[in-house]
């Protein structure tokens, strides 16, 4: 049997901040967690509970205060272009183009080859056209489309997703999830995306880990092995969907329940 | 909306007008002129042949001077903003300097200044002054901007492992871009007001020597018809630099209008 061996590692991550009064805020409670190369893994929890912090520390941005993140089983020190950090906010230079900005990360190739990877990202968002258009000329949506292909155009192979659809609308946040589903399988990436949303992490993810209240432990982790696109119907989906609801603590319209 | 703003406007101007009249009734040329002297004695300088000389001299130095303080203190504000390292190296010297009103600096400037030649005999000491006195806004905007720009884009230039020029060029200064415009719009106006100071000593042209000039010749009407000139292009310099401010922030979609 070949042991696989996982494309990112949690190993016991500890994190917490002191505040000025010297009291000491705990954040993440000892987070251990495998995740398989090419897998699409939505982490949900309640506001506040530590989602984007844990991101943070994955992606190198942030050191845990004990513990250790392995990506390919080499520890993470510091953020590199082979994980890219997708913001809650979308991020997209105002001040560049469209092109400009998805090649942005792109530094070390002919300008040839630039404009070719560019172009083939610009097409896969689906903004033809939209080249030499600067981001205020933009909707949301499209916005976090140049975002999420800006990072793709650097050949990352793990994208860190903190809540890129949050600040949609429903009707573009639901065909962002079925093009981000294509752009996953299209470019064999692992994706660890945050959410707050139990129906989006259902629709999106190979498996769903469900975050505690603050310090963040991990209640349970989910597997939606469901063939994709997902349908909204399914008794299996709503199956999966309330499992997430209770793990949550919530009843299944997502309300939370009396007694906690 | 606009035509109500243009009316109040010269509803004030004229009520302005209508008491410098009536409170400088019956003064001669050496004394407070009112607006009838003023006006005549803009048309002699106009007509006189030297008044667009210096204008000219005077604007001259203030571009020199600007100019220079905008290629230093630009520089140093971002390196202040960038690096702990240098703002603990500088900044004591700057914030040292800074209360020290140019004016202060004349005697200095003419001494050293003074002897030299360039365009014409003591502008450099003009010029030294326009750029003390602007420099400090300059670097105390580029300094601030640096400090505000926004993490997240300095973060996707850190992830994306992009350094040294491309992220100067295509990150720290686009970002701080609008208020370095606002900065030296702010410095360009000082830069102005320093102007008749900096010509007080020294020199033989400009609109700061025609209001001393005027002022030994005992010609009032003089002194406040320059006075006047200096308002005019001032606000032409103001305009300009606003205009280059709003088509920087527009093209960014974060103009103000
Ligand atoms: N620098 C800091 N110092 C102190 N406390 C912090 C700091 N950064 C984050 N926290 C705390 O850590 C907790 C987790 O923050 P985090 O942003 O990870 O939450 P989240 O799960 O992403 O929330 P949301 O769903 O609202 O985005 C919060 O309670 C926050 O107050
Ligand atoms: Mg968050």
């Amino acid at each position: 049997m070949i042991v696989e061996t996982p494309k990112i590692e949690f190993r016991d991550i500890d994190l917490h901040f002191t505040a000025e009064d010297g009291s000491v805020i705990q954040v993440l409670d000892s987070v251990n967690l495998n995740i398989r190369e090419g897998e699409f893994v939505c982490i949900v929890g309640p506001s506040g509970c530590g989602k984007s912090t844990l991101l943070n520390i994955a992606c190198g941005f942030l050191k845990p205060s004990s513990g250790q993140v392995l990506i390919d089983e080499v520890p993470v020190v510091r953020p590199n272009r082979r994980r890219v950090f997708i913001f809650q906010d979308n991020s997209v230079f105002p001040w560049l183009t469209v092109s400009q900005n998805i090649g942005f990360g792109l530094a070390d190739v002919s300008p040839i080859e630039k404009e070719k990877t560019v172009q083939r990202y610009i097409e896969m968002i689906g903004l033809s056209g939209f080249e030499h258009a600067y981001p205020r000329e933009l909707s949301g949506g499209m916005k976090q489309r140049v975002e999420i292909a800006r990072a793709l155009a650097s050949g990352p192979d793990i994208l860190f997703m903190d809540e890129p659809l949050g600040a949609l609308d429903w009707l573009t946040r639901l065909k962002m999830r079925a093009d981000l589903v294509d752009i996953w399988r299209q470019e064999k990436k692992t994706i660890l995306f945050v959410t707050h949303d139990v129906e989006e992490s259902v629709q999106l993810a190979d498996r769903v880990v469900v975050l505690s209240d603050r310090p963040a432990a991990i209640r349970a982790v989910v597997d939606v092995n469901l063939p994709r696109p997902r349908n909204l119907d399914d008794p299996e989906y709503l199956r999966i969907r309330d499992e997430i609801f209770d793990w949550m603590g919530l009843d299944h319209h997502g309300i939370a329940a009396k007694s906690v | 909306m606009q035509g109500r703003k243009i009316f109040l406007g010269l509803v004030g101007l004229s009520l302005f007008l209508l008491i410098w009249h009536l409170v400088t009734l019956g003064n001669g040329r050496t004394d407070v002129p009112g607006p009838w002297l003023t006006l005549a004695g803009l048309i002699e300088l106009a007509t006189g042949g030297v008044l667009w000389r210096y204008i000219i001299a005077s604007v001259f130095r203030v571009m020199w001077g600007f100019t220079l303080a905008v290629l230093v203190g630009v520089p140093v504000g971002l390196a202040i903003g960038w690096s702990r390292w240098f703002r603990e190296l500088v900044n004591p010297l700057v914030q040292g300097l800074r209360p020290i009103s140019p004016i202060a600096w004349l005697p200095i400037a003419v001494l050293v200044f003074g002897g030299m030649t360039w365009w014409e005999p003591s502008d450099l000491s003009a010029i030294f002054l326009i750029f003390l006195a602007s420099i400090f806004p300059i670097i105390t905007a580029a300094t601030s901007a640096v400090e505000g720009i926004d993490v997240k884009f300095l973060r996707v230039a850190t992830n994306l492992e992009v350094s040294g020029a491309k992220v100067l060029f295509q990150v720290i200064l686009p970002a701080a871009m609008p208020q370095i415009l606002t900065g030296l719009r702010l410095a360009l106006g000082i830069a102005w007001v320093v102007l008749v100071a900096a010509e007080m000593l020294g020199v033989q042209s400009g609109l700061g020597f025609q209001i001393n000039d005027s002022r030994n010749n005992l010609r009032y009407d003089l002194v406040v018809a320059a006075m006047v000139v200096i308002s005019v292009i001032g606000m032409f310099l103001d305009g300009v630099m606003a205009r280059i401010e709003n088509s920087a922030l527009s093209r960014r979609g974060t103009a103000k209008r």
